[in-house]
C-alpha cells in the first residue's frame, strides 16, 4: 500500500474528525445547560403542584394538575415568622429599596467617570484606584462601621425631627439600606462608566464647550444619550446585587415589616407550622426571583454588547 | 492693529514648555495656515486660541480685545475638529443648531439659520439625518455648518480634512478656499500637509518643538526659507540640500558640488548672496529645489543664471505631468523635476541646468540661511 493517503480520503477523515468534536462540544454544552437549568425546573414545576403530589410523585415530573394557589399563598397569606401576610409588602420593600439605590448609583457612577476622563484633576487616577479598591472591599468587613454610621445617621434623623418636625428619612430602614447600596455600589459603577468614558471621543466635549454647554448641560446632552450600552451594564449589574442581596438587608432591616423580599424568604422558609409546603416555599422564591430574570430577559442582549463596547476601541 | 493678535504666547505642562513664545497675526479676512511636523505644538496653539487649553504667558487678542481669559464660548469662534466631533445622538440639524440651543436663540431664529446655512453646503437633503448615516465628506460639511451657522469672528480647522480620502480631499481643499473667498472670514487652519498650506494660506507659520520657524506669505515661506527645516518641510518632493563648497575663482565665488568618482561640478555664481563670501573655503548647504534643476531645454531661457553640467542620472521616475530624475551630488540623492517628454534614461549621463537666481544657501552649523 502506497503511504501517501488520497487527498479525497483525507478530506473525508477530516470531516469525520470535526463531527465528532462537534458533537462532543455540544453534548458538553447541553449537559452543562441542563444541570445548570435543572433547580430552575424543580423549582418552577414544583411551585405548580399541590402538596399530595409533592408527596407522592417524582421530583422532575409535570404536575399533573397545575395549580395557581401556592403562588397566590406565597403572595398573599404565607407566614413570615408570626405574621402571616404573604410576600407582597416584602416584594414592595424590595422595589422601594432597589430603585432608588439603583439611579442613584448609576447617576453617580456616571458622573464620576464623566469627570475622572474630561475633567481630569491632580490625582484623579489616585481618586479612581481608591474607588477601584471599593469593589474589593469584602462586604462582612464594612458591616460593623456602617452600622456606627448609620445610627450616627438615625440620631441625627432624631434630631432634625425634634428641630423641624421632618426627619428627611434618616434612621428610615428603606433609606438607610438605599444609603448602603449606593456607596457599596459606586464603586462598580464608576469602573463601568470611567472604562467606558475613556474611550468616549474628547473631541465632542471640546465642540460642545465652543457651542457653550455647561459642564452638566454637555453631561446631560452628550454624555448621557451616548452611553446607553454602559447604562444597561450598570443597571442590570446593581439591580441583581441590590436586589440579591442578604448580608446587609438582614443586617439593616432583618426584622419587621421593612425587611426586603431576601430576608423574608429566608424567615418563610425557615417557619415551620407542622408539614413544610415546598409548594409555596418554591412560589415564593420564583417571586422573589422574577425582577431579575425579567431584567436579565429584556435587557439582556444589551449586556453582553455593553462588555464588549469599551473592550476595543472605536 | 491686525485682526488677530497672539503675543508672546508660552504653554507649559509642568517643566515641559509647549509653546516658547509665539508671535503671530492676522489681518481681518486673512487665512492663517500653522504648519508642521506631528507634536510642534501647532494643535496646542489652535486650541489656545479656541480657549480649550489655558497658557502660561503672553496674550491673544481678537480686534485689540484680548481674550485668553474667556471661556470658549464667549470667545466668538467656531472649530471643526479633525474628527469632526458630530454629536452621535443628535440630527443634522440639532448638531448645526445645538450652539444656538445653548445660547437661547428663539426656535423660528435657529430654523432660518439652519436653512440659510445648509443652502450654502448643499446638506439641505440631510438635515434629518444622524451623523452615522453619513459619508465622510458629508459629515465633513456638517461640520462646517455648525461653524459657518455662529457667523463666528474667527474660524479654526484643526486638521479637517486628514481624515477624508485623497481625491474628497482635494475637492474639499478648494470648497474651504471658495469658502473663504466668498464670506470673507478669518481662518486659522492646522495641518501637517504642506501642500493644504500652501494652497490655502495668506499666511503661514512653520512651526517646530513649539516655535515659529518662519511666518510669511506662502510664496515667502517656498522661495526664502530662513532654514534648513523650513527649505525641508514647505514643497513636494523636498528641496534638494545638498553639502557644497565656496570657491572663490578671481572675480567672483562659484559653488563645488563633490560627486563619487567623477570631477566635482563647479558653478559660478556671479549673483551670490553678500554672506556667501564670508564661507569662502569652507562648507555650505545649496538648496536647490526640483524645478529649479530641470533639462536645459525645459530650462527658462531668459534666465540669467543658468549653469549647465551633465549628471549621472540613477533613477527616473516618470509622474505623467513630470519626469523626476535622480542623481547623486555631494553625497546625496538630488531629485530633478524634467519635462514629462524629456528624452533620459537610467544610468546615462545627461545635461542639467541649474537654475541658481533660485538657489539658496544654508550655513551648516546654525542651520540658518545666509543672505
Amino acid at each position: 500500500m502506497s503511504a501517501i493517503t488520497s487527498p479525497a480520503r483525507q478530506a473525508s477523515s477530516g470531516m469525520h474528525a470535526r463531527t465528532i468534536n462537534r458533537v462532543i462540544i455540544y453534548g458538553l454544552l447541553a449537559l452543562f445547560a441542563i444541570f445548570y437549568l435543572m433547580p430552575l425546573f424543580v423549582m418552577l414545576v414544583t411551585s405548580f403542584k399541590t402538596m399530595d403530589e409533592i408527596q407522592n410523585g417524582n421530583m422532575l415530573s409535570l404536575p399533573h394538575a397545575p395549580t395557581f394557589a401556592p403562588w397566590v399563598k406565597a403572595w398573599s397569606e404565607v407566614c413570615s415568622g408570626l405574621t402571616c401576610v404573604g410576600m407582597k409588602g416584602y416584594f414592595w420593600n424590595s422595589i422601594k429599596m432597589v430603585v432608588p439605590a439603583v439611579l442613584i448609583s448609576t447617576l453617580l457612577g456616571a458622573l464620576n467617570g464623566y469627570v475622572l476622563t474630561k475633567w481630569r484633576f491632580r490625582g484623579h487616577t489616585l481618586v479612581f484606584a481608591m474607588m477601584l479598591f471599593a469593589c474589593f472591599i469584602p462586604f462582612q468587613s464594612v458591616l460593623l462601621p456602617m452600622a456606627t454610621i448609620l445610627g450616627s445617621l438615625g440620631r441625627f434623623g432624631v434630631t432634625l425631627q425634634n428641630a423641624t418636625g421632618f426627619n428627611f428619612g434618616l434612621g428610615n430602614s428603606t433609606v438607610n439600606l438605599v444609603f448602603v447600596h449606593v456607596v457599596y455600589g459606586l464603586g462598580f459603577t464608576t469602573l463601568f462608566f470611567r472604562n467606558y468614558y475613556e474611550a468616549f471621543p474628547t473631541e465632542l466635549i471640546k465642540a460642545a464647550q465652543v457651542d457653550g454647554a455647561s459642564f452638566f448641560q454637555i453631561f446631560r446632552r452628550i454624555m448621557l444619550p451616548n452611553s446607553l450600552p454602559i447604562i444597561v451594564v450598570t443597571v442590570i449589574y446593581q439591580f441583581t446585587n441590590i436586589w440579591n442581596d442578604f448580608l446587609f438587608a438582614s443586617a439593616y432591616a432583618g426584622s419587621g415589616d421593612v425587611m426586603p423580599m431576601t430576608v423574608a424568604l429566608n424567615n418563610v422558609v425557615n417557619t415551620s407550622t407542622g408539614v413544610v409546603e415546598y409548594n409555596v416555599n418554591m412560589a415564593a422564591a420564583m417571586i422573589a426571583a422574577l425582577p431579575t430574570l425579567i431584567v436579565y430577559v429584556v435587557a439582556g442582549r444589551y449586556f453582553v454588547r455593553g462588555l464588549m463596547a469599551g473592550a476595543v476601541k472605536g | 492693529m491686525a485682526f488677530l493678535e497672539i503675543d508672546g504666547l508660552k504653554k507649559r505642562f509642568g517643566n515641559v514648555e509647549i509653546l516658547k513664545g509665539i508671535n503671530v497675526e492676522l489681518e481681518k479676512g486673512g487665512f492663517l495656515v500653522l504648519v508642521g511636523p506631528s507634536g510642534c505644538g501647532k494643535s496646542t496653539l489652535l486650541n489656545t486660541i479656541a480657549g480649550l487649553e489655558n497658557i502660561t504667558e503672553g496674550q491673544i487678542r481678537v480686534e485689540g480685545r484680548a481674550i485668553n481669559d474667556l471661556h470658549p464660548s464667549k470667545r466668538d469662534i467656531a472649530m471643526v475638529f479633525q474628527s469632526y466631533a458630530l454629536y452621535p445622538n443628535m440630527t443634522v440639524a440639532g448638531n448645526i443648531a445645538f450652539g444656538m440651543e445653548m445660547r437661547g436663540v428663539p426656535a423660528a431664529e435657529r430654523q432660518a439659520a439652519i436653512d440659510k446655512v445648509a443652502k450654502i453646503l448643499q446638506i439641505g437633503h440631510l438635515l434629518q439625518r444622524k451623523p452615522s448615516q453619513l459619508s465622510g465628506g458629508q459629515r465633513q460639511r456638517v461640520a462646517m455648518g455648525r461653524a459657518l451657522v455662529r457667523d463666528p469672528k474667527l474660524f479654526l480647522f484643526d486638521e479637517p480634512l486628514s481624515n477624508l480620502d485623497a481625491k474628497l480631499r482635494v475637492d474639499m481643499r478648494i470648497e474651504i478656499k471658495r469658502l473663504h473667498a466668498t464670506t470673507g472670514t478669518t481662518i486659522v487652519y492646522v495641518t501637517h500637509d504642506q501642500i493644504e498650506a500652501m494652497t490655502l494660506a495668506t499666511k503661514i507659520a512653520v512651526m517646530r518643538d513649539g516655535e515659529v520657524q518662519q511666518f510669511g506669505t506662502p510664496a515667502e515661506i517656498y522661495n526664502n526659507p530662513t532654514n534648513i527645516f523650513v527649505a525641508d518641510f514647505m514643497g513636494s518632493p523636498a528641496m534638494n540640500l545638498i553639502p557644497a563648497k565656496i570657491d572663490a575663482n578671481g572675480s567672483g565665488l562659484s559653488v563645488v558640488l563633490d560627486r563619487e568618482a567623477r570631477q566635482p561640478i563647479v558653478l559660478p555664481m556671479p549673483g551670490a548672496p553678500a554672506g556667501l563670501s564670508a564661507f569662502k573655503d569652507k562648507q555650505v548647504i545649496f538648496g536647490v529645489r526640483p524645478e529649479a534643476l530641470t533639462d536645459p531645454e525645459g530650462a527658462e531661457r531668459n534666465g540669467s543664471e543658468i549653469a549647465t553640467a551633465d549628471c549621472h542620472i540613477e533613477v527616473v521616475e516618470p509622474a505623467g505631468s513630470d519626469t523626476f530624475a535622480v542623481t547623486n551630488l555631494g553625497g546625496k540623492g538630488v531629485v530633478a523635476r524634467l519635462r514629462a517628454d524629456a528624452r533620459i534614461q537610467p544610468g546615462t549621463s545627461t545635461p542639467l541646468a541649474f537654475n541658481l537666481s533660485k538657489a539658496v544657501f544654508f550655513d551648516p552649523a546654525t542651520e540658518k540661511r545666509i543672505l
